[in-house]
């Protein structure tokens, strides 16, 4: 064998062993480098109640409600599977509308309400023009005036 | 592929080619960029912030392209010994790191007004911050070399470990829930209307023929680099 192919066959097994190492750490953290839980990884973490924990998911339709101090506002952040209450006290990002993402810090209270410190908004993958947003129907048709109502 | 190797040679293509690169090159960015952010319409949620794409985009995707360029050239650099993978591995480093760090200011600034923060520590972010520092590592390495012009096998080493990292970027969205959004352009089709797809195509195009024209640049560079190196060596034995 000439050490050409030596130098060639070394370099794809050292190659073939990083990806595997590198794909075998990244399953391992598959949980504990996710940036938060969803409703439903939420359900089943067992998390006890006042512990700083980040929630992610939709906030779903029709469900955020502001109280009359115009602060506080309650809704529901809901994934495929499950949903969960939040409150939170505080101004909303401008990307905060129902139907799109958003990403709760907080922290669960005895009453299994999540109580979020600060919220960010999280959009999804999809690009869509002003305009054309009341034909495409597939994506969340809800813009900012829908919530200056 | 040693068709090539001699340097000559390649000098006498890489010279005409830099400018028919370049120029074309940056005519593209800027008429993309000057497109993007006129006549392209607000997007439903983000309004004129999605404009910042035309420049983010490309960034990530030259940062993250040129780490994989490196780590090829590491490999043929290693087995083959070719006289230019190095130089070419080097040569890419520089600008890799640009864009890489490219893509994190504008998309630290693209987050506030859209998530409302300028940065967390989710998933592709971090892996993000992690290919700038690689970078950083790699250019140290390469200029650590004795000689000035070759690369160490340490540093081709280095290259090629680090493109461990490319993989972990682009699944970092799927594996871990994270803030960033996952990819809006896939091998299924994209998620992204035309009116901003066209103008962000244009601009990746224009971006990467200008990385291409550093990339020349520097490698012819670091050719002369050597031969004034050589020169000197002989005129000290002298």
């Amino acid at each position: 064998m000439k050490p050409k192919h030596q130098r060639l066959i070394l370099a794809i097994l050292a190659l073939a062993a990083l990806i595997g190492a590198g794909l075998l750490a990244a399953s391992a953290l598959r949980e504990e480098a996710s940036y938060f839980y969803t409703p439903a990884t939420l359900a089943n973490a067992d998390v006890e109640p006042g512990k700083a924990i980040r929630l992610g998911g939709m906030v779903q339709k029709g469900s955020v409600r502001r109280d009359a101090d115009g602060i506080t506002v309650h809704f529901i952040v809901q994934d495929r599977d499950a949903t969960q209450a939040v409150v939170y006290k505080g101004i909303t990002p401008d990307l905060f509308v129902e139907g799109s993402g958003v990403v709760a810090d907080g922290r669960m209270d005895a009453k299994g309400v999540f109580v979020a410190d600060s919220l960010l908004a999280k959009h999804d993958e999809n690009y869509v023009p002003r305009e054309l947003k009341d034909i495409d129907m597939s994506t969340a048709e809800h813009s900012k005036d829908t919530l200056a109502e | 592929m040693h068709r090539f190797a001699n340097p000559a040679r390649f000098l006498g293509i890489a010279k005409p080619l830099t400018p028919l690169l370049l120029w074309p090159g940056i005519l593209l960015v800027l008429g993309a960029c000057w497109w993007g952010l006129t006549q392209v319409p607000a997007e439903r949620l983000q309004g004129h912030s999605v404009k910042i794409m035309f420049v983010h985009v490309p960034a990530a995707w030259l940062g993250m392209g040129g780490w994989t360029g490196l780590a090829i050239a590491s490999i043929v650099q290693l087995v083959w010994k070719h006289p230019l993978a190095g130089v070419s591995a080097r040569a890419i480093a520089v600008p890799g790191a640009l864009f890489a760090a490219l893509c994190l200011i504008t998309g630290s600034i693209w987050g506030r007004p859209t998530w409302g923060t300028w940065w967390v520590w989710d998933g592709r972010l971090t892996s993000m911050l992690i290919l700038f520092f690689l970078y950083l590592g790699y250019i140290a390495l390469a200029n650590a070399s004795s000689e000035k012009g070759s690369v160490s096998r340490t540093a081709a080493v280095f290259g090629i470990i680090g493109a461990v990292n490319i993989p972990i970027i682009n699944r970092s969205v799927v594996w871990w829930e994270s803030q960033h959004q996952k990819a809006s352009i896939t091998l299924g089709g994209s998620s992204i209307d035309s009116a901003y797809l066209w103008p962000l195509f244009a601009s990746a195009l224009g971006f990467t023929l200008i990385f291409g024209a550093v990339v020349l640049m520097r490698m012819r560079a670091q050719l002369a680099e050597i031969r004034i190196e050589a020169r000197m060596r002989r005129m000290a034995e002298d």
